[in-house]
């Protein structure tokens, strides 16, 4: 499990959320990727064999492994670049359009 | 020291560098997460201007877990071996039980360019420090221009294809070996490509004793004009066509990572980036050329 995901994404509803100066608390990230896909990554189960290769390839860190075995995207942060897909050697991971997710 | 070699299955579950606003597909990005995920938490970053800076720290948003901070950009050595001195002090005074680890990363521009004078310096003064050069092979943040190593025959936007003079005239700075004639503790090369290889090295030069350096070749699908889910395969590529090589130097002698009887064809690396698009067959020729005057040398390292 990552971690990340127990840092609290802050709310920046007034002025005063906003951190002071020219500096930030790690990780401090209040907003998502999510808006940038055209194409989304999908996983799908039965053909995954497990081998860790999407998971590593992934520039912004957002395919990572659950407690049960399996991967999950983060569809939060995916940019839909599409390398995962393009490095699944069973060919686990599609490409699908994301207008059909609306 | 660590005897294991690391892979995708034994490295840290934890992200130290997410949320970030990098372009998709970002050989440079995995570059970083990738190296941060074995350097740990307790490493302080050091960027100069470039793509990872302008990406992670957009306020008020911040893509570092570990502490990070922009250093004016020719003096990214200099900050990171100042960051280094500052943490030894806090550690052989007993106000910190960690061992310093600070780390520099940047771009091509910021390394061979702008940045080398301080790069020179703080490996002269032979502080611990590590330096990753992630090689996109021009200024891509401020849109493309070229840089000391861009290679021949790329288009950038200051080295324009036209009919006379097609792309940038100058070859490649060999900046791995620059770094190796300082009589460095530990610099490779490495590429995207190889993932498993990249984070050997970068664990090698966190055990290593004085100052180590890393020089990374990272795709840029903006700038270089492929496919963004290519990005994997180009760095790959360009290893086995021999346009990069995989290489290390420790204890005064160089030692090549991977060596090749019989290149894989230059024409498809080159045909599938719209940078190198209008090349003629007597530029690809030379290119070839170039390539194996190199392998001469590379191929005496053993």
């Amino acid at each position: 499990m990552k971690d990340f995901k127990m840092v609290p994404v802050p709310k920046l509803a007034r002025l005063s959320d906003m951190p002071m100066g020219s500096s930030c608390l790690s990780f401090h990230i209040t907003e998502g990727n999510a808006g940038w896909r055209v194409f989304r990554p999908v996983i799908h189960l039965d053909k995954c064999v497990g081998c860790h290769r999407c998971y590593l390839v992934c520039p912004d860190g957002a395919i990572h492994k659950e407690a049960d075995g399996t991967f999950v995207v983060d569809y939060n942060f995916c940019k839909g670049c599409g390398v995962c897909a393009y490095e699944c050697k069973p060919k686990a991971i599609t490409m699908e359009k994301e207008d059909q997710y609306v | 020291m660590s005897q294991v070699k690391l892979n995708a299955r034994n490295i840290t579950t934890d992200e130290f560098f997410y949320g970030h606003k990098a372009c998709g597909g970002c050989g440079e990005s995995l570059a970083l997460r990738l190296a941060l995920k074995i350097l740990g938490e307790d490493a302080y970053l050091s960027l100069p201007a470039g793509c990872m800076s302008a990406v992670s720290f957009i306020y008020p948003n911040m893509a570092f877990k570990n502490n990070a901070i922009i250093t004016p950009f020719a003096a990214t050595a200099a900050v990171a071996t100042g960051i280094e001195a500052g943490l030894r002090a806090k550690y052989l005074s007993g106000k910190r039980d960690k061992a310093p680890l600070s780390v520099a990363f940047a771009g091509d521009g910021g390394t061979a360019d702008i940045g080398i004078q301080a790069l020179s310096g703080a490996i002269d003064r032979g502080e611990k420090f590590i330096y990753i050069c992630t090689d996109n092979e021009a200024y891509m943040n401020t849109g493309i221009q070229k840089s000391g190593l861009t290679p021949f025959g790329a288009a950038t936007t200051t080295t324009p294809s036209g009919k006379v003079i097609r792309g940038t005239l100058t070859e490649k700075k060999n900046m791995f070996e620059i770094v190796a004639a300082h009589g460095i503790s530990y610099a490779a090369t490495a590429s995207m490509g190889y993932l498993e290889d990249f984070m050997n090295k970068v664990q090698k030069a966190k055990d290593a004793p004085g100052p180590a350096y890393i020089h990374v070749f990272a795709p840029c699908p903006t700038g270089w004009g492929h496919e963004s889910d290519e990005t994997i395969d180009v760095a790959k590529e360009v290893v086995d066509t021999g346009l990069w090589y995989l290489a290390e130097f420790e204890n005064g002698q160089f030692k090549l990572n991977k060596s090749f009887e019989q290149f894989a064809p230059i024409t498809p690396y080159l045909k599938r980036q719209s940078r190198f698009k209008h090349l003629l067959e007597e530029d690809v020729a030379a290119i070839e050329a170039a390539r194996d005057l190199k392998w001469e040398t590379l191929r005496t390292w053993k």
